[in-house]
C-alpha cells in the first residue's frame, strides 16, 4: 500500500513535486492552476466535452475525471507534449491547413484524441474518425473541417512513411 | 475535502483498508465518482484508488466461464477476445460514453454505482451473472440481481467490494440494443440485451433503464420458447406481437429529463422484438 502524501507528478516527461493538498483535486484542476498547462481547457467537468483530453499511461481520458492523487507516478502527456516550442505537428499543420478551427477551445482536445487515434489506426474511415472524436465537443466547425484535418494528417504521415520505407 | 489518497496495490490490502475504516471511498475508473468531485455533491476524506490492483485488472477463462475484474475497462470489454466471449457485453461497452470514458470506466463501477441507466446491467442480468464479493471477513458470490436492491442502491456491506463478475461463454447468438439521443455520450433512455441459450432453447432478456432493479422479461421469456426454431433460427411472427406486450410490461418506467414513461414502456417491447429477430429471422411454420 502506499499512502500518498507529498509526491511528483510525471508530466510531458518533468516531474514537479505536488503538494498534498492538491492531491483531492481533479487532475485537470492541478495541471492548470498548480502547474500552469493551460493547454487541457476546462468547460465541462464530467467528461461530456473532452477539451481536458489527455493521455494517462498511453491511454486517453478526461483530466476532469482523475483523482490528482491517483495519477502520482503515472506517465501523464498533455497537449503541449505535442511539438516542441515553436513548431507544429502533422496533426496540428492539418487543422491550420484544412481551417479545422474556429474559436479554438476544442482544438488541444482534439489534438490529443486524433494523435492517439491515428496512432492506432493510421488509415481510418470517415465513420472510425467520428466515432474516434465523438467524445469531443466542437460547437463551432460542425466536424466536417475536422474530419478533412484528420484525412490530411493521415495522408501525410502515411506518405512519409512510404519514403521512409521506399529508403530502406 | 479529500484529505487522503491511498493507492491500493493487492486485493489483501483493500481489505485491510477498509477494514481500518469502511467509510473510505473506493475509486476505480472515476467517470461517475469524480464528477460528484468536481461538482462539490461528494467530498469522503479518504479515497483508496484501486484501479492498480493487478487481480481487479484481469480477466480469465474459468471451465464454461469468464471471470471478469470489477476494474476491467470497457474498452477492454468492447474488443480483443473478450469480445468474442461475451459479444452482448462488448456491444454494450462500445455505447458507453466516448474513448475517453470507455478508456476509464469499469464493469465493477457500472455494478457499484448501480444506476438503472448502466449499460452492462441488462446484459449481466440476461447472462445471469455472479458477482464476486470481498471483505477482511472473506469472500462470497452474490447473483447481479441480488446485488443491485435499488435506484444506486447494493446489497454491499460494510467494508466489501466487488472483486469480479462472473459470466458464461455460450458461442451463441447475443443482442444489446439501446435508445438515445444520439449514437456516443448518451446514457441510456432504454435498453436491453437479448441472449440465447440453445442448450435449453431460451432466451434471456434483461431491460436497462426502465426498472429500479435489474429485471429479466421472464414472461415474455417463457412465453416466445413456443414460437422458436432452434435449428432454422426462425420465429413464428404470430408470437411477436403479444412478446413485445409482454416486454413492455415487465418494465416500470419513469418520466424524467430524458425521456417519459410511455415512450420507454413503448420502446423496450420494440427492442425486444429487434433483437429477436435479429437472431431469429421471421417465418411461419406452414411457409
Amino acid at each position: 500500500m502506499s499512502k500518498v502524501t507529498q509526491d511528483h507528478l510525471n508530466v510531458n516527461g518533468t516531474k514537479f513535486t505536488i503538494d498534498d493538498s492538491w492531491l483531492g483535486e481533479s487532475l485537470l484542476y492541478t495541471l492548470r492552476e498548480q502547474l500552469g498547462l493551460y493547454g487541457s481547457k476546462n468547460a465541462c467537468e464530467q467528461g461530456e466535452c473532452g477539451s481536458c483530453s489527455i493521455l494517462l499511461d498511453k491511454a486517453l481520458v478526461c483530466a476532469c475525471l482523475v483523482l490528482t492523487g491517483s495519477a502520482i507516478g503515472r506517465d501523464i502527456k498533455t497537449i503541449e507534449s505535442l511539438a516542441p516550442e515553436g513548431s507544429l505537428s502533422v496533426i496540428q499543420q492539418a487543422f491550420v491547413d484544412a481551417g479545422a478551427i474556429q474559436c479554438g477551445f476544442c482544438t488541444p482536445g482534439l489534438l490529443v484524441t486524433i494523435e492517439d487515434f491515428l496512432d492506432d489506426n493510421a488509415e481510418p474511415t470517415e465513420l472510425e474518425i467520428r466515432e474516434a472524436i465523438s467524445g469531443n465537443l466542437c460547437r463551432c466547425t460542425g466536424y466536417g473541417r475536422i474530419v478533412e484535418a484528420v484525412r490530411i494528417a493521415s495522408k501525410a504521415s502515411t506518405d512519409t512513411q512510404g519514403t521512409a520505407d521506399d529508403g530502406n | 475535502m479529500i484529505m487522503e489518497v491511498l493507492i491500493a496495490s493487492s486485493a489483501e490490502e483493500i481489505c485491510e483498508l477498509l477494514g481500518q475504516d469502511n467509510s473510505r471511498q473506493l475509486l476505480a475508473g472515476g467517470t461517475d465518482f469524480m464528477v460528484e468531485v468536481n461538482y462539490r455533491h461528494r467530498s469522503p476524506s479518504s479515497v483508496i484508488a484501486i484501479d492498480r490492483v493487478p487481480e481487479l485488472r484481469n480477466w480469465h477463462h474459468d471451465g464454461d466461464s469468464v471471470v471478469i475484474g470489477s476494474c476491467v475497462t470497457y474498452r477492454e470489454i468492447e474488443r480483443g477476445p473478450l469480445a468474442t466471449l461475451v459479444p452482448a457485453l462488448a456491444q454494450a461497452a462500445r455505447t458507453v460514453g466516448s474513448p475517453q470514458i470507455r478508456n476509464a470506466g469499469t464493469i465493477g463501477g457500472n455494478i457499484g454505482t448501480a444506476s438503472p441507466a448502466g449499460d452492462m446491467i441488462p446484459v449481466l442480468s440476461a447472462l445471469g451473472a455472479e458477482v464476486s464479493l470481498r471483505s477482511s471477513e472473506g469472500k462470497r458470490e452474490i447473483s447481479l440481481d441480488d446485488l443491485i436492491v435499488g435506484v444506486k442502491q447494493t446489497s454491499l456491506g460494510q467494508g466489501e467490494f466487488i472483486e469480479s463478475v462472473r459470466v458464461p461463454v455460450l458461442e451463441s447468438p447475443q443482442e444489446f440494443l439501446k435508445v438515445g439521443s444520439r449514437s456516443a455520450m448518451v446514457i441510456s433512455v432504454t435498453s436491453l440485451a437479448l441472449i440465447t441459450y440453445p442448450k435449453t432453447q431460451s432466451v434471456g432478456i434483461g431491460l436497462g433503464a426502465v426498472n429500479p432493479r435489474p429485471t429479466r422479461a421472464r414472461q415474455a421469456e417463457e412465453f416466445i420458447k413456443d414460437f422458436l426454431n432452434w435449428e432454422s433460427m426462425q420465429v413464428d411472427p404470430s408470437g411477436l406481437d403479444h412478446f413485445k406486450e409482454l416486454v413492455s410490461e415487465a418494465s416500470r418506467p419513469i418520466d424524467d429529463h430524458r425521456s417519459i414513461a410511455a415512450y420507454r414502456r413503448h420502446s423496450i417491447g420494440v427492442l425486444a422484438q429487434r433483437a429477436l429477430t435479429r437472431i431469429f429471422s421471421e417465418r411461419s411454420p406452414s411457409v
